[in-house]
């Protein structure tokens, strides 16, 4: 039966802002799933509010609204487009959790609004623990298998505490109901730790409700994606195993599909009992996941949750098999059936299979605790990795090798050469799951453990542990031979082996081992990922790497371009950098090349096997780029491969591939050096006469000293060679410049310490550009909302800058051109500046795409990446103005007076870390980057613009209530014309002793509240920390201390995290808050599509 | 459950040789020595203990496209037979430390007791695509001392084996003395099912619907099938080209003749092909796997909107039969009730004037999924004179056994 007719539009909501437990992969989800939606001829409004996604391209839906995802919104935007439906399972738990909202307050009712894709009653049967209970129960009635984990379900802490017996005792699993990626959620192993975590839970649980289960700790994990349609076929897309038994969040685990440790008959019983539980459900269309839990010993199954919508396992299973599931939901939710829908790979056959691989996949994931490093790295079940990587292989240790290469982390790749250290000790360490364990296991072996020590200490299974066994076995071998014969060094790629790793156990050089390996002759082939094991004939090109006999790279005739991607997302590294080689893709498959993308992140749209001619989905490093060089000029000619697009990854291999004479399309590796070498960079500064602040290079503490003195304090303190302030400290005198030393020792001896002036009170000012060698375009000037010193990725800014004159634009613009052209920039380059009194300082230049392209794109309507690719190809600026990619005059320096503010906020991962005490860490910005995602909020004038940024990341700025304010004595004068706006808004203001005395002096009075340090009053009257529990605080203004101090606010920030109060920690964000504030106060935010900014812009260019 | 891994033993080379002269080398897994057959793929990811002691993979040396093989060892509950049938076995990645809880010995163990020549660490993939695009043809093992011979020798001797086209063979899997399988509970109906290579979960998945299944050997008569006073006739899978089954098509015609509720599956329904005049053909690579689709025809007769079942296959021949026509045979009208999405191969079908119906597939799944287990219901429903059995229990049945 074919699509429905009665439906013409229909409202998608993405997931906005990418945070741990829900990133990327609704991106690639989202776009999916609107492109289908397009090409069935049906109108697509899409709300997402994370301008860093191709989703909010404008030219994925018909009306993109990049708004906050909050019910209200929403709301608003249903009643402007009134679409007949509502498909909410492709933005995560966000969308879904707004759709039951809409639903519940009746809105979707009376705008006529269908939900499709999944129904309410499907939503709280597959979310609700107690009603998914009832259903596991069902269907062990009806197939006679599955169960669930004893529990009980809780709403007070009496319950939680009572609950315990009834389970037989500690520990226990505390699951909140409702809530994403499983935050909130972990182990309890005695009472203490159960008040903290179900306290935690019950917070976070919108229906203040936990989950109280036994545990099932050491049992071995499994997922099913499944995909049913109206017709009730059902198909099983791909088993997933977890590589970590039970206990570590499935986004934490290394993850293997297929299942590698199933009989048939276990596997048919999991498979049963998935269908009977999606049927039971009820999801009627769609994609869902169902997790398992298996008794090792005897194969006791236990169903632990599903999700009724794609999820992060859906767009992993997708990569991992081809079988786009996101495309396929959406297509099921307009009525198709999957024997009607064909298989995009064979194009013969349909969609109505399983499909079967003749690879093996491994996800790793990547963690980010060194910008936490107060936070406990221990992996529980809630999720708290960043990123992950994907490898294929066609055994298990070359995938689960390419893995941990792909991870490009130091360490993350199995070390064979230094010893490995103390059996026992290596044990001990790897009972407790952290970053890494798979590591320690490894050391363990080579340190003697056997497979029964391992299995005690960690619970992995014992074929897995063996396949540890092996890759060591190799290894010693490959140590022990006289020489490197071709059989063995065959051997040892076969089994994933990195050229580095056999280097480091030969103690050769890595060029060497690739000379010798290339001399004989060995090198890898690529095969195809065809959902069917070669069974039928793959039409598309979608490669994996391995050391086997056949290749099935097809030759080509016309140019390719590679391009090579970021990697998994990591803080600092995120989607936006796939935002640009998704373009770059685009633009230069419209120019007439081939494109091949390279990159190992399965979340991502640069991986999906649609955005580009051919796909590697390989680990960005040297060996394997130049071997996909190597394999596509055998296949045909190769215009170059383009770096400065996929962030610091790509960028890093840009000289190195050169050298191995791989052309390097745009900005050359000595232009990129240029620009990242410190001396080189002050010489192309001081030739355009530029000043950049003092600084200095020291290669020891002494050195440090002297120049910090001179420089003058505060300086900000850095390692050379690092992205998103890695390590960055702003010190204030010297013996915190000792301390910075010290707890970062070993630094200053492999890498030498940059010291920077530190700019007080300056504005931070990014601009993109594009240089073509004769012409500057402009992309963009965004001023920061916080002040310099707060890292770049985590401070709020706004596009055009709201403080900064014609006057400012044209100093700014001059020094942009004069950098990018002493710095040889082909393509894009991002410079920060700061603005102290009346100097413009340079901070630093990235000859690459940054991270605010994407939202720099989408502010001026202007599609700044794809620009810069077909820069780098060669063509000119005024080119690319007169085909229309770029407006035909002026840039986006002198937007119209009359265009609209969009700002940027960074949305930071504070509620998923606690220390090992279990309290929450600290919330204060710096110049170290630990923002994960991005939003975006778009309006005609600053404040609404603000307040929507808020809305987005945060939740609602509040118009009226109570304000707590405690600041530095160097913000108190800053901190009296926003408190007294405050107040004239009705705000009740509550303060500390000291704050208090300063507004009361400035005419503002304010309730004294006690401190935290001062414990509960004399009669009892409550602290801050304790109001804010309570709920009796609206706005919290904290601003960190001076010196040393910054930890005085601490429990007053994580109460505001714990209680999700709004809490602005610099005056600046207060002031533009106070905007905001007045805005939703003085009436009605409107919504306006991305659609409508660029038409308003486009007729105000020309006009203009 | 836990054996210690006996380190990265001695390697014994051994060559896969094709009759086209494609060879493959690797090392010896199994038995060492020499084995021929025909060379075939299978696609399930999980099953090798029940593929290997399917009857239907006599004389075939199967290639498994799923890299690691081995991985949960051998229990003595999941075989289909008494023994491993296939000629041959193609693996890349053979497990060294197998892990289950029902595991009490390994494949390699297994493989080398029954001696089944086998070879490891070949391109699977590579031979797979160089099989579906040339199609299936003969091939032989070579280890140890057996591979020692120059390939020219080698590929001698494999063009001298024996084809898989115009070979009988369910003589030779099937049961040489009828046994009862007992009816589970209540005892309802009574079937003969004839051996044609039987595998052990069928009469099991009859067994737990109450039925009696009387196992008869392939060369059984007509007498001895009425001899057990049958509700129903069962034929099952099996071995080798349908076009020389002429004892089990004679028998058939006569079960039709008489009108008992007849059932078939896989060897069964190209017999039933056969019986009702319809001609069988050999696929160029056949479908071995675990994840066809295959589509039932609507209750309205038409193809669109029948549903869809993902299901386990094993089959080289299949029966040319019209898609979109009823056939008038000799025992009144037929169609086709069933085929697979990927191909349009004929994959069932239905009498609608008699009792009979079979289909090209396997309903008792093992390995596999177990989306037709609702064919036995049907069975039942025929045996219990259900006059609209056809669509009498669509309703798919999940996990009646796992």
């Amino acid at each position: 039966m074919p699509k429905r007719t009665d439906i013409q539009s229909v409202l998608v909501i993405g997931s906005g802002p990418i945070v741990i437990g829900q990133a990327a992969e609704f991106d690639y989800s989202g776009t999916q799933a609107c492109r289908v939606l397009k090409a069935e001829g049906l109108r697509v409004i899409l709300v997402n509010s994370n301008p860093a996604t191709i989703m909010t391209d404008p030219e994925i839906a018909d009306a993109t609204y990049v708004e906050p995802i909050t019910p209200e919104f929403v709301e608003k935007i249903i009643a402007k487009e009134r679409p007949d439906a509502l498909l909410p399972t492709l933005g995560g738990q966000t969308a879904l959790n707004t759709a039951i909202a809409l639903n519940e307050s009746g809105a979707l009712a009376e705008y006529g609004v269908e939900l499709i894709g999944a129904n309410v009653e499907a939503i709280n049967k597959g979310e609700d623990r107690d009603q998914f209970k009832d259903v596991v129960a069902a269907v062990r009635a009806r197939t006679g298998h599955g169960e669930s984990a004893r529990s009980v379900i809780c709403h007070s802490m009496e319950e939680v505490l009572a609950g315990v017996d009834g389970l037989g005792g500690y520990p226990v699993v505390v699951r909140p109901s409702f809530t994403m990626g499983g935050a909130g959620s972990g182990f309890a192993h005695d009472e203490e730790e159960l008040r903290r975590i179900a306290g935690q839970g019950l917070t976070l649980s919108p229906t203040t409700e936990v989950l109280l289960e036994e545990s099932i700790l050491g049992w071995k994990e499994y997922e099913l994606e499944l995909m049913r349609d109206k017709h009730d076929n059902v198909v099983v897309v791909c088993s997933i195993e977890n590589f970590d038994p039970m206990g570590v969040h499935t986004g934490d685990s290394i993850t293997v599909a297929p299942a590698m440790t199933l009989t048939d008959r276990e596997y048919q019983t999991l498979r049963d009992v998935g269908i009977a539980v999606i049927r039971e459900v009820g999801v009627d269309t769609g994609g869902c996941n169902i997790q398992f839990a298996v008794d090792p010993a005897d194969g006791r199954v236990v169903v632990i949750e599903m999700n009724p919508r794609v999820s992060r396992s859906s767009a992993l299973a997708s990569k991992a098999t081809g079988f786009p599931i996101a495309k396929i939901a959406a297509k099921l939710a307009v009525g198709y059936t999957l024997d009607e829908i064909p298989n995009d790979i064979t194009e013969q056959t349909p969609a109505s299979f399983e499909p079967s691989l003749d690879y093996v996949v491994v996800k790793a994931p990547r963690f980010a605790f060194e910008k936490f490093p107060a936070a406990d790295d221990t992996l529980t079940t809630t999720m708290k990795s960043v990123g992950e990587a994907m490898a294929i292989g066609r055994n298990f240790p070359e995938a689960l090798n390419k893995a941990l290469r792909s991870l490009e982390k130091k360490g993350s790749q199995f070390d064979f050469a230094t010893p490995p250290g103390d059996k026992e000790a290596l044990l001990a360490k790897a009972a407790r799951p952290t970053d890494g364990r798979i590591n320690t296991v490894m050391d363990a072996i080579r340190a003697g453990a056997t497979q029964q020590e391992v299995f005690d200490s960690t619970k992995i299974d014992p074929w897995f542990t063996d396949q540890l066994f092996l890759i060591n076995e190799i290894a010693e071998e490959v140590a022990a031979a006289p020489e490197l014969s071709p059989q063995l060094l065959g051997e040892a790629k076969r089994y994933g082996f990195s050229d580095a790793q056999i280097a480091a156990v030969r103690s050769l050089r890595e060029d060497v081992v690739r000379e010798v390996r290339h001399a004989l002759g060995i090198r890898p082939v690529y095969k195809t990922v065809d959902t069917c094991a070669a069974e039928f004939a793959a039409r598309t090109p979608y490669f994996y790497s391995s050391y086997d006999e056949e290749s099935e790279v097809a030759p080509r005739e016309k140019p390719a371009v590679i391009i090579l991607g970021s990697g998994p997302n990591r803080i600092g590294q995120g989607i936006e950098f796939d935002y640009s080689c998704v373009h770059a893709s685009f633009a230069l498959g419209e120019a007439g090349y081939e494109t091949v993308m390279v990159n190992c992140n399965p979340e991502t749209v640069s991986t999906d096997y649609d955005t580009s001619d051919r796909l590697y989905f390989e680990p960005l490093t040297l060996e394997d780029v130049l071997e996909i060089v190597h394999a596509e000029r055998a296949a045909g000619p190769v215009a170059g491969v383009v770096v400065q697009l996929g962030g610091q990854t790509p960028l890093g291999l840009a000289q190195a591939l050169k050298d191995n004479g791989v052309p390097i399309v745009g900005t050359s590796p000595e232009a990129i050096n240029l620009a990242e070498e410190r001396g080189a960079f002050g010489r192309v500064l001081e030739e355009a006469g530029l000043p950049a602040p003092k600084y200095g290079t020291a290669y020891s503490f002494e050195q440090a000293k002297v120049i910090a003195a001179e420089i003058n304090y505060p300086v900000m303190v850095r390692p050379s060679y690092v992205l998103g302030g890695r390590g960055m400290e702003i010190v204030y005198d010297e013996p915190s410049l000792a301390g910075y030393l010290e707890r970062h020792a070993g630094l200053i001896s492999e890498h030498p310490v940059l010291i920077d002036r530190f700019l007080d009170d300056a504005i931070e000012i990014d601009v993109d550009a594009l240089y073509d060698g004769r012409e500057l375009y402009l992309g963009g000037v965004m001023e920061h909302i916080e002040e310099a010193g707060i890292h770049s990725g985590d401070s709020a800014c706004a596009l055009p800058p709201i403080t900064l004159g014609g006057h400012d634009i044209k100093r700014l613009r001059a020094s942009t051109e004069a950098i990018a052209r002493g710095v040889g920039v082909r393509g894009l380059i991002n410079i920060q500046f700061a603005m102290s009194g009346d100097i413009l300082y340079v901070l630093e230049a990235n000859p690459r795409a940054s991270r605010t392209v994407p939202f720099t794109s989408k502010a001026t309507a202007v599609p700044l990446a794809k620009a810069a690719a077909r820069i780098s190809l060669g063509s000119t600026i005024a080119e690319l103005r007169q085909e229309g990619m770029l407006p035909a005059a002026g840039d986006g320096g002198d937007l119209p007076m009359d265009a609209p503010i969009s700002v940027k906020e960074a949305v930071l991962p504070w509620t998923r870390f606690r220390d090992v005490q279990g309290r929450g860490v600290d919330t204060v910005l710096g110049p170290e980057m630990r923002s994960t995602g991005e939003v975006m909020g778009i309006d005609s004038v600053f404040g609404t613009s603000y307040a929507k940024s808020q809305a987005a990341a945060y939740g609602a700025l509040p118009t009226k209530g109570r304000a707590f304010i405690s600041v530095a004595n160097r913000d108190k004068r800053s901190l009296i014309f926003p408190a007294r706006e405050l107040v004239a808004m009705g705000f009740e203001l509550l303060a500390t002793s000291g704050t208090a005395e300063v507004l009361k002096r400035n005419g503002l009075n304010a309730t004294v509240v006690r401190k935290h340090s001062q414990g509960r009053g004399p009669d009892g009257e409550p602290t801050v920390v304790q109001l804010i529990h309570g709920g009796h605080v609206d706005l919290i203004v904290n601003t960190p201390w001076g010196t040393g101090g910054r930890l005085d606010g601490y429990d007053i920030r994580t109460a505001a995290v714990a209680r999700a109060v709004p809490c602005l920690t610099t005056v600046q964000a207060l002031a533009a808050a106070v905007q905001g504030i007045e805005a939703l106060t003085r009436g009605e935010v409107g919504v306006r599509s991305l659609q409508e900014h660029a038409a308003h812009l486009t007729a105000a260019r020309k006009s203009s | 459950m836990m054996t210690t891994s006996t380190g990265r033993a001695a390697r014994t080379p051994a060559v896969l040789v094709l009759e086209d002269g494609r060879s493959f080398r690797g090392r010896a897994y199994g038995a060492v020595g020499e084995t021929f057959g025909e060379a075939v793929f299978n696609t399930g990811m999980t099953g090798y203990q029940e593929t290997l002691t399917d009857p239907s993979y006599h004389r075939q040396v199967v290639v498994m496209t799923a890299p690691h093989i081995g991985n949960t060892g051998i229990n003595d509950e999941d075989p289909e037979s008494t023994r491993i049938w296939v000629a041959g076995y193609v693996v890349r990645d053979p497990a060294r430390t197998p892990s289950n809880w029902r595991s009490v010995r390994t494949l390699d163990e297994e493989l080398t007791a029954q001696g089944v020549v086998g070879i490891s660490g070949v391109d699977t993939r590579a031979l797979t695509r160089h099989l579906r695009e040339r199609g299936a043809m003969r091939v032989g093992i070579f280890s140890g001392e057996a591979a020692a011979a120059g390939e020219a020798t080698l590929l001698e001797r494999v063009r001298s084996a024996p084809a898989m086209a115009g070979a009988d063979l369910c003589g030779e899997v099937a049961t040489k003395v009828p046994y009862v399988v007992p009816a589970q509970g209540t005892k309802r109906f009574t079937v003969a099912a004839v051996d044609l290579g039987i595998k052990g979960m069928t009469p099991q998945r009859m067994a737990e619907r109450g039925i009696e299944v009387h196992v008869l050997p392939a060369d059984a008569r007509a007498e001895d099938v009425y001899a057990v006073e049958p509700d129903g006739v069962f034929f099952s899978n099996g071995p080798g080209d349908p076009a020389t089954a002429e004892h089990p098509v004679a028998l058939m015609r006569e079960v039709l003749e008489r009108g008992t509720p007849l059932f078939g599956i896989c060897f069964g329904n190209q017999i039933l092909g056969r019986a009702l005049g319809f001609g069988t053909f050999k696929l160029k690579y056949g479908h071995r796997g675990v994840n066809q689709p295959v589509q039932e025809r609507s209750s309205e007769g038409t193809w669109a909107g029948g549903k869809v079942e993902v299901t386990a296959h094993n089959h080289g021949f299949a029966v040319d039969a019209p898609l979109d026509a009823v056939s008038e045979t000799p025992y009144g009208r037929a169609e086709v009730s069933h085929v697979c999405l990927n191909d349009d191969v004929v994959e069932g079908l239905r009498l609608l004037d008699r009792p009979a119906f079979s289909v090209q597939y396997h309903p008792e799944a093992a390995a596999g999924p177990h989306d037709a287990a609702y064919l036995f219901d049907r069975f039942v429903a025929l045996m219990g004179g259900d006059p609209d059995h056809q669509h009498s229990t669509t309703q798919h049945m999940e996990g009646q056994r796992a």
